[in-house]
């Protein structure tokens, strides 16, 4: 081909733009204006730099139980006083957050995986493929979701699933619970796209379906994605609580902030030793708001439409 | 040109929509060429299946649909062809570009991202030379600046410029046919001469054929070497650009150039034809545009004229008017 000798047209206006380009630096413009949003952000990573970190600095790592030290409360050697086992309460908090943080994102991962995937093929082939995918689904939600992970979570202690392979099994029981709810929002976004004219016009350049899916469909895709899949760890996290503190979960000696709750079933634990339930509980709670306010100020800082409500 | 064979060949092509009222027929049965190098034009009102035409060719109409006929594209059988087979063809040896640059660009991918994927999907091309052969291509549209435009989002650019990025991704894989869907409706009037311009360059210099689709008689003018009148899915009038505008035939092609506004004979009102193109469905054996016609006679509404040559050249009409053995009235 040669050139053509058509004008070429001026395009100086534009450079200014294109040098700030991407659809991302737009979102994090917006994203760093939101206070509450960079709060939830700072919350988050000190949670993690508090879970993960923090107990390379406890001189009780390695001590374990002690009977000598127990029911002590909190001092200036043991900030959070001590366990029955006289197990440091601090140690144990940061490593309990391990494990939550650990489900809650882990079971967040499988469920995205799960449900961006079956609703995506749902969405985009229709027919049969997405009858099938979405029966399913619709079954799994008309089950009460608590219920149901009781139910799994009762054949997996009949199963005697030793406790450090339990942590996976909750995420997996997680994460089977939550795919549908995604696999919906996804598909739903996936038909609308579908019908979009960039999608035909895919079509037209005979590009083949691996690409299109990839290339075109999932990018438009992602931030709902990021949105419901930050919003659903604090979720995770929650049920993951639910189900320790009723002993279905991660079970002791694995320390997670549920099973650390559980101690306030007993009364005199309840009345006498606050700093042992207290404080796990004060971590769920700062964990899944800071969650909830990251996941608010991402979706508003993605799609500009929902600000100023 | 006419010795040649062609490079399109569109053979009683019906296409069909089931709908709730019955069968639409909103293509039924027509035939016409594209040479090679040549450029094609359909014109017609909205309504009269231009676009579904083609679609038909492109193969992209719903499953609701049936296709009858033949369409035949360089010795292929479009009509035949597996679908992995005919998106092969798609994209690289035939190409579309549509009306609306705005919303036919992935809003999420760069330019040089969606320029490079048709060459990669098509040809045994390293990504390096893609990106080497899109600059290449801005620069054949002419856009300046390459390096910076394919590095920017659709929403940075333009509508005429997006639709000279259009033109860069159809002619990517320089096909032997483009397909042009009303390229100029959604551009204003300036660009709309640049684009057009464009289009006739490209055409000449790499000897493509060119179906274009547009219901602007400008544009027929400017750049068609034929023109195919489309009414109610059906051919009315084909011919040369001369031959059509200079002597219609057809009452409907006649009032299409009445329509058109004229420089320097300034009117109150422009012509129009009166009535609107007849629902498709449940449609008699007559000359559907008869009850529009000023001309109608007694046969127009009991048979269907045929599409036919009525002297010795490539002028075909089908109306009664110019049929020998009707007696005029």
């Amino acid at each position: 081909m040669s050139y053509s000798n058509n004008e070429v047209i001026q395009t100086d206006h534009i450079t200014k733009t294109v040098q700030r380009s991407s659809l991302w630096k737009e979102v994090m413009k917006r994203f760093f204006k939101r206070k509450m949003a960079i709060a939830g952000l700072i919350i988050l990573l000190l949670v993690f730099l508090f879970s993960f970190i923090g107990p390379f600095f406890s001189p009780y790592m390695t001590a374990g139980t002690n009977p000598q030290e127990i029911h002590q409360a909190p001092s200036l050697s043991h900030w959070l006083g001590t366990d029955h086992l006289g197990r440091d309460v601090l140690t144990r908090l940061m490593l309990a957050g391990r494990i939550s943080l650990t489900v809650g994102i882990g079971a967040m991962l499988l469920a995205v995986t799960i449900g961006g995937i079956l609703g995506i093929l749902a969405g985009y082939y229709g027919g049969l493929i997405d009858q099938i995918v979405m029966r399913i689904a619709d079954i799994l939600m008309t089950l009460p979701g608590l219920p149901l992970l009781f139910i799994m979570a009762a054949i997996m202690s009949e199963w005697q699933v030793p406790a450090e392979q339990r942590l996976y099994i909750v995420m997996i029981m997680l994460s089977l619970v939550n795919w549908p709810s995604l696999a919906r929002l996804i598909r739903s976004q996936v038909l609308s796209l579908r019908e979009r004219e960039f999608m035909v016009a895919t079509e037209v350049l005979g590009l083949r379906d691996k690409r299109k899916v990839l290339n075109h469909l999932l990018p438009n895709v992602v931030p709902l994605l990021i949105v419901t899949a930050t919003l659903s760890v604090g979720g995770a996290i929650l049920s993951e609580s639910v189900l320790s503190f009723f002993g279905l979960g991660v079970v002791p000696p694995t320390a997670s902030w549920g099973n650390m709750i559980n101690t306030a079933n007993t009364l005199i634990d309840f009345t006498n030793r606050p700093w042992l339930w207290i404080p796990p509980g004060v971590a769920i709670f700062v964990t899944v708001i800071a969650v909830n306010l990251l996941g608010d100020g991402l979706r508003d800082s993605i799609d500009p439409n929902m600000k100023g409500r | 040109m006419t010795q040649q064979k062609p490079l399109l060949s569109v053979n009683h092509l019906k296409t069909y929509f089931q709908s709730d009222d019955g069968l639409v027929k909103a293509v039924d049965g027509i035939n016409f060429d594209v040479y090679q190098g040549e450029t094609v034009c359909i014109v017609g009102e909205s309504g009269c299946g231009k676009s579904v035409t083609a679609m038909s060719i492109m193969g992209l109409l719903p499953d609701s649909s049936t296709i009858q006929g033949s369409i035949n594209l360089d010795g292929e059988e479009l009509t035949k062809l597996s679908k992995g087979n005919m998106r092969r063809i798609r994209g690289n040896k035939l190409s579309m570009i549509f009306q609306e640059p705005m919303t036919s660009l992935n809003p999420v991918m760069t330019i040089g991202e969606q320029i490079t994927e048709v060459l990669l999907e098509h040809q045994v091309i390293s990504k390096k030379q893609a990106i080497k052969k899109s600059l290449e291509l801005i620069k054949l549209v002419g856009i300046g600046r390459g390096e910076q435009i394919i590095k920017s989002y659709p929403h940075q650019l333009s509508g005429g410029m997006l639709q000279r990025v259009m033109i860069a991704i159809a002619l990517a894989c320089d096909p032997k046919m483009l397909i042009a869907d009303e390229p100029t409706t959604a551009l204003d009037v300036t660009i709309q001469a640049q684009v057009l311009n464009l289009l006739q360059d490209l055409k000449e210099e790499t000897n493509m054929s060119m179906l274009l689709i547009t219901h602007d008689l400008g544009v027929v003018a400017e750049v068609a070497d034929r023109v195919v009148v489309m009414y109610a899915g059906k051919v009315v009038e084909q011919g040369t650009v001369e031959e059509i505008f200079t002597d219609p035939k057809h009452p409907y092609t006649r009032g299409l150039l009445q329509a058109k506004p004229v420089l320097g004979s300034r009117k109150k009102r422009l012509y129009t034809i009166p009535g609107q193109v007849p629902k498709l469905v449940d449609l008699k054996p007559s000359c559907y545009f008869a009850d529009r016609c000023e001309h109608c006679m007694e046969i127009c509404t009991q048979q269907t004229p045929e599409l036919k040559c009525n002297d010795n050249s490539e002028h075909k009409v089908a109306c009664w008017l110019y049929e020998k053995e009707v007696v005029h009235q």
